[in-house]
């Protein structure tokens, strides 16, 4: 009989065993349970914290953003700062719950095309009487004009990046085409007869990647003059689609349906997608953000030549849009001056050069665009730099009801016109028919 | 006997379906691996590989390095194997009931399991979030059990009630003319034989906590209590660009648990079975 109940007796041993550790893991995962009604708190001591979200998920970027919230929690014992890294795949949803449940981080970083339905809705804190004049004068107005919504300013533009053109260096130098610069870009009616020349024998003068296909249309359609969207005295908002909003789209469609000078399958493809046809020497191009040159400095074989070029330029030279990265100041946060200290000091010129090179793009503070650093021939920072002054706010973030327009009629009608499915004169009547079907619920 | 038995031909085919379906379910895992030991060069081939050319650990490294791999993951394992334990304890009576006594309320009950399985995540994260914040269980793993358990209890419930009644209630009636009393029926005769379900469904809900990303990812705020789904996002930047190579080595790492706890418990799970089988 004894010997019968031991193994029980060790089993349960066992399991108690267990439960306690299970229960020690279980406090160890309790704690603070955050039931301040916003992101930040006050300690008995009167120590403030901050909640930071950040989004920088590149190793250098993560560790400048770090280094900077030391240096920052160093010099101010009184105005701690609690670094949180988020996640660019789900920072609205997040954000969203975040706000409405009363809990949203104190300073938020995100993009401006993200704003508009937090600034409308009143989650971000009207940053005008709150930031210091030294950070107003530093950003250029075309910068602020991104997060400006209504006659409020939800955002701090910080960082940003044109859409260039990496080019095979080896294949262009030896196909004898004049290489383009900042100064003397190439027409979009030259790109078009350059990506025809370069074209071979399962060879493309250029590979479009355009998953994405509205933001990249839009934006690099400024160039030529495009807006697409039309904002009336009354402050509605039409699609109309000129002359000047074909020129991009129709070099896209003819280079893929009617040269061949672009591969038809990266049409639905995003940026990284395309590099390995683009080392394997596929694509003389590829038309990317600026900030891509760190993927390609670390997945490009070894002595592959590449070089950036600006993107074509139309009627209004190289001006496109773009949608900077932003740092904002939750509306429910007690701190908002303290939050708007920290952003002062997180975006001082040397501290926005060090986010720019971790992130590999360009800052839009006037002084840190000035840095040496972001003059370099290495990486072709200087390119990039010099498309700065060209860069405006993307053309349709401060529309409402752009999402839906954008998903349900902008998106498909792009792509099946860039495949060769349907015409011009269709994809207009798509865009402008449908699209002002859809603004005009928003407009009531 | 012989009409059960299959030709030689048709036996082949349904080996050769077989091995495509597991080809099928295996492949994604094979390429997670392949690419977790694959260095940047070999990610962006135009021609992949299966086996890496340079094989390395760098990957390895470089996300133990940058993310709190390791104190996610304690976290996943609370929450899951808390969410796991409580559910089943919780449905367990429930199925129960539900698969013995045929009333109207068991019914009903049926029924509310199915209807509950429609709501999508969306539509309930902003009002749990807002009774989570009034109970004080924001940010904390605890709060997040509770939330999972709710989550696994009707899906649970229902795989439960059908383990129960597969159980012939024949046996529970010959113990009780043994002498049994209902305790003594329900620990001696009907636990033992409901021991795969128990398993299959705890193993259920402690996979779905494990991989749950949503509700982790709202309702924890601070780094030291985010779980592993929510840290492998941290891999994912701006538009779906992706650090491959270490996501891949961090991901590889995260189902390794649910293949471990998996592996351990199916034979357990089939050899219920076959044991239920016998008795009944």
């Amino acid at each position: 009989m004894h010997t019968r109940f031991r193994p029980a007796l060790m089993r349960t041993r066992i399991l108690l065993a267990l439960a306690a550790v299970f229960g020690l893991l279980l406090t160890g995962c309790t704690g603070d349970n955050g039931g301040s009604g916003s992101g930040s708190g006050s300690g008995s001591d009167g120590r403030i914290t901050l909640r930071f979200q950040s989004l920088a998920w590149q190793k250098e970027s993560v560790e400048a953003n770090k280094e900077l919230v030391e240096e920052w929690n160093a010099a101010h014992p009184d105005v701690q700062v609690e670094y949180v890294q988020g996640s660019w795949d789900s920072v609205h949803d997040q954000l969203l719950t975040s706000f409405e449940g009363g809990e949203a981080p104190d300073i938020i970083h995100d993009a401006s095309d993200d704003l508009a339905d937090f600034a409308y809705g009143g989650y971000l804190a009207d940053l005008r009487e709150l930031l210091p004049q030294r950070l107003r004068e530093e950003i250029p107005d075309r910068s602020w004009e991104t997060a400006t919504f209504g006659d409020g300013i939800y955002g701090v533009p910080f960082l940003q990046e044109p859409r260039v053109l990496i080019a095979n260096a080896t294949w262009l130098k030896e196909s004898g085409v004049r290489i383009p610069t900042p100064e003397k870009p190439w027409s979009w009616e030259e790109f078009r007869q350059i990506t025809k020349e370069l074209r071979g024998d399962g060879r493309y003068g250029v590979a479009w990647p355009l998953k994405e296909p509205v933001s990249a249309t839009l934006n690099l359609s400024l160039s030529a003059g495009g807006r697409i969207f039309h904002r009336g005295e009354d402050g509605r908002v039409e699609v109309r689609f000129d002359t000047a909003d074909e020129v991009v789209p129709r070099t896209v469609h003819d280079q893929v349906a009617t040269d061949r000078s672009a591969s038809g399958t990266t049409l639905g493809m995003g940026g990284s997608d395309t590099l390995p046809g683009f080392f394997a020497g596929k694509y003389a191009m590829v038309p990317l953000g600026f900030s891509y040159r760190q993927q390609i400095v670390q997945q490009a074989p070894k002595g592959f030549d590449w070089q950036v070029l600006p993107a074509p330029a139309g009627a209004d030279g190289l001006t496109q849009g773009v949608s900077p990265q932003t740092l904002s100041i939750a509306e429910d946060s007690p701190h908002k001056k303290e939050a708007a200290r920290f952003i002062d000091f997180l975006l001082r010129p040397e501290n926005m050069v060090r986010l720019a090179l971790g992130d590999w793009m360009l800052p839009t503070g006037k002084k840190a665009l000035s840095d040496p650093a972001l003059h370099t021939e290495k990486y072709d920072w200087a390119t990039g730099t010099a498309l700065a002054e060209h860069l405006r706010s993307a053309p349709a973030q401060s529309v409402r009801g752009y999402p839906e327009w954008k998903d349900k009629v902008a998106t498909p009608a792009f792509q099946e016109y860039y495949s060769g499915a349907i015409t011009l004169d269709e994809l207009r009547e798509r865009l402008v028919e449908d699209g002002n079907l859809v603004l005009a619920r928003y407009q009531r | 006997m012989s009409m059960l038995r299959t030709s030689r031909p048709a036996r082949a085919g349904q080996y050769v379906a077989l091995l495509a379906y597991l080809v099928f379910l295996a492949f994604p895992f094979l390429w997670l691996v392949s690419t977790a030991f694959k260095p940047p060069r070999e990610l962006a081939s135009l021609h992949p590989t299966w086996i890496p050319k340079d094989p390395t650990l760098a990957n390895f490294r470089q996300a133990f390095d940058e993310q709190p791999l390791l104190g996610a993951a304690l976290n996943s394992l609370v929450a899951a194997i808390g969410a796991a334990l409580i559910a089943v304890v919780i449905a367990t009576p429930m199925a129960y009931v539900m698969a013995r006594r045929r009333t109207l309320l068991a019914r009903a009950a049926t029924g509310w399991v199915v209807v509950s399985q429609a709501f999508p995540f969306v539509l309930v994260i902003i009002p749990l979030f807002l009774v989570l914040k009034e109970l004080r269980l924001i940010n904390s793993v605890p709060g997040l059990i509770m939330v999972y358990v709710v989550w696994a209890l009707p899906f649970a419930l229902w795989m439960l009630v059908g383990y129960v009644r597969a159980v012939p209630a024949e046996l529970e009636e010959a113990a009780a003319v043994d002498g049994a009393g209902r305790v003594r029926t329900l620990v001696s005769v009907v636990a033992p034989l409901l021991a795969p379900g128990l398993v299959a469904t705890a193993l259920f809900a402690f996979i779905s906590a494990w991989n749950e990303f949503f509700f982790a990812l709202v309702l924890l705020k601070t780094p030291e209590k985010q779980t592993l789904p929510v840290v492998l996002t941290h891999f994912i930047g701006a538009e779906g660009v992706a650090d491959l190579g270490p996501l891949a080595a961090a991901a590889f790492l995260a189902t390794l648990p649910s293949l471990v706890v998996f592996a351990i418990i199916q034979k357990r799970i089939t050899s219920g079975m076959l044991a239920g089988a016998v008795k009944s």
